[in-house]
């Protein structure tokens, strides 16, 4: 799906979106992998 | 302040990683627990008060969007991002001036009051705006933000520990905690303050039907209807039927295999949360994408109607077989998660977008009643059982069951939902413009 209206003089968005998606991106992989690391310890302990 | 506008070319990707950098941050609250033992030791608190500053959070989380809402419609995201930005970091701040000083109400002050009201300013600010932008799927727009509040305290749970441990956890460590988060919590949120924008002209760039097309309805107007009340009950009851299990989580799962051949661990009990946690905040973002395809009465039935008989199963059979226990228990707590995060949808699609912030903000009164309501259920419960000398399941049998009558209420409201009557509605988006003009006066 298209994101925005395009034309040749419009400032290119892609990377502020990369840049943003990874500010929030990467805090939530790091809760992910603490939850992970919980989680598996209903099957192992 | 007026609403930032987009500019031509503008992408609708930058508007959900701001949206997000509110809901990681003040999805914090949910982590509170991580203080509670050290603000215990360090002064001389009870487990009662310890709680009191997350309690009062979530109490004026509900007060602050019911009554926040229809600022947040009139001044904007951008607004509504700097206040939550401004509250709950200044909430922190001020707490870590109440522990270096060892003044609790300062903490309580600080950290419930005063972040409080950026929690309910922040929960609902990006809601209306998304749904503008991503009026093709606004279940999964909205699901990706409220998607955020649950990952929040992912986030916050293990930082906070390793600061503690850090810092050390008598009033100085914690004081400094508290300061670092409300600093980091501030410089994170200022993505959400810069990068967020109303659609130009109120119309999406791309894709989708206009945002102002179909029906639209007033906050106040929508407060009349029956169908905002039914909404009202269906929110009131899946969340009072979620917290059922996430409040007693731990114990529930110890008690019900403790005379097993393999009884469960502490630290196996920690992960069984941990694991509801995962299950809340991927229901989130699933159901609520689900519901762009299925649609909100239907994905309501399921959450409703399917929770109804994961109970049912957990309470029959729970006991005897692990998996199945923890597989209900996931299924429940993605339909809690999936409940939140596609109700904003579901307000769209009867009230229109013209004031669904507001609507929104109104309907979180829920969410503070079943955080009241369904904790109330199962602990009031599980005491009186002991008191009579049960043990195991025994304890929460009878709490199974009204949480699947709690849940059968809800799909009978659900039912009763029809289309708003057009009496309701407001007759053009020019008189809605001219409504707009009408009502600030009013309210200001």
């Amino acid at each position: 799906m298209p994101s925005s209206d395009s034309s040749p003089n419009q400032p290119d968005r892609r990377p502020l979106i990369v840049l943003a998606w990874l500010w929030v991106g990467v805090p939530l992989a790091y809760g992910l992998y603490e939850l992970v690391r919980k989680a598996t310890q209903l099957f192992t302990a | 302040m007026s609403p930032p506008v987009a500019p031509v070319g503008w992408s609708r990707w930058l508007v959900p990683p701001a949206a997000l950098s509110v809901h990681l941050s003040i999805g914090q609250a949910y982590a509170w627990s991580v203080f509670k033992p050290p603000l215990e030791s360090a002064l001389g608190l009870s487990g009662t008060q310890s709680a009191l500053p997350f309690q009062l959070g979530i109490v004026m989380l509900g007060l602050s969007a019911a009554f926040g809402g229809t600022l947040v419609e009139r001044n904007g995201p951008r607004w509504a991002m700097t206040v939550a930005l401004v509250c709950f970091s200044s909430g922190f701040l001020i707490a870590s001036l109440g522990a270096a000083t060892e003044q609790y109400w300062l903490i309580v002050l600080g950290y419930g009051f005063v972040g409080g009201i950026g929690l309910g300013i922040g929960y609902i600010s990006p809601v209306s705006t998304l749904i503008k932008w991503f009026p093709d799927r606004p279940g999964m727009a909205t699901g990706i933000a409220i998607m955020g509040f649950g990952g929040g305290a992912l986030i916050a749970s293990p930082w906070s520990a390793q600061m503690l441990e850090s810092f050390g956890a008598d009033s100085s460590g914690i004081a400094v905690a508290f300061l670092v988060h409300g600093l980091t919590y501030a410089v994170f949120m200022t993505l959400g303050v810069l990068l967020v924008r109303v659609p130009h002209g109120e119309k999406p760039v791309s894709g989708g039907p206009g945002a102002f097309e179909g029906p639209q309805v007033s906050a106040r107007d929508a407060l009349r209807t029956p169908q905002f009340w039914c909404l009202w009950v269906i929110l009131c009851m899946n969340v009072s039927a979620g917290i059922g299990i996430l409040e007693k989580a731990a114990p529930m799962i110890t008690d019900f295999f403790a005379e097993s051949s393999t009884p469960v661990s502490a630290g196996a009990a920690a992960g069984f949360v941990a694991l509801l946690s995962a299950a809340n905040m991927a229901g989130r973002i699933t159901w609520s994408s689900t519901s762009d395809l299925i649609g909100r009465k239907n994905i309501y039935r399921v959450y409703l109607g399917v929770g109804a008989l994961m109970y049912l199963l957990i309470a029959q059979f729970g006991d005897s077989s692990k998996p199945l226990f923890i597989g209900c228990a996931l299924v429940i707590l993605s339909f809690y998660g999936g409940g939140f995060a596609t109700v904003p949808a579901y307000l769209k699609d009867l009230f229109g977008t013209y004031q669904v912030g507001a609507i929104h903000g109104r309907l979180l009164t829920a969410w503070s009643t079943a955080g009241v309501l369904g904790p109330l259920i199962v602990n009031w419960i599980a005491d009186r059982q002991e008191e009579a000398g049960k043990s195991g399941p025994d304890l929460y049998g009878t709490s199974f069951f009204i949480m699947i009558g709690l849940l059968v209420v809800g799909f009978v409201a659900n039912e009763l939902v029809r289309p708003v009557h057009p009496r309701f509605h407001i007759p053009a988006p020019r008189e809605a413009a001219d409504a707009v003009q009408r009502q600030q006066p009013e309210s200001a």
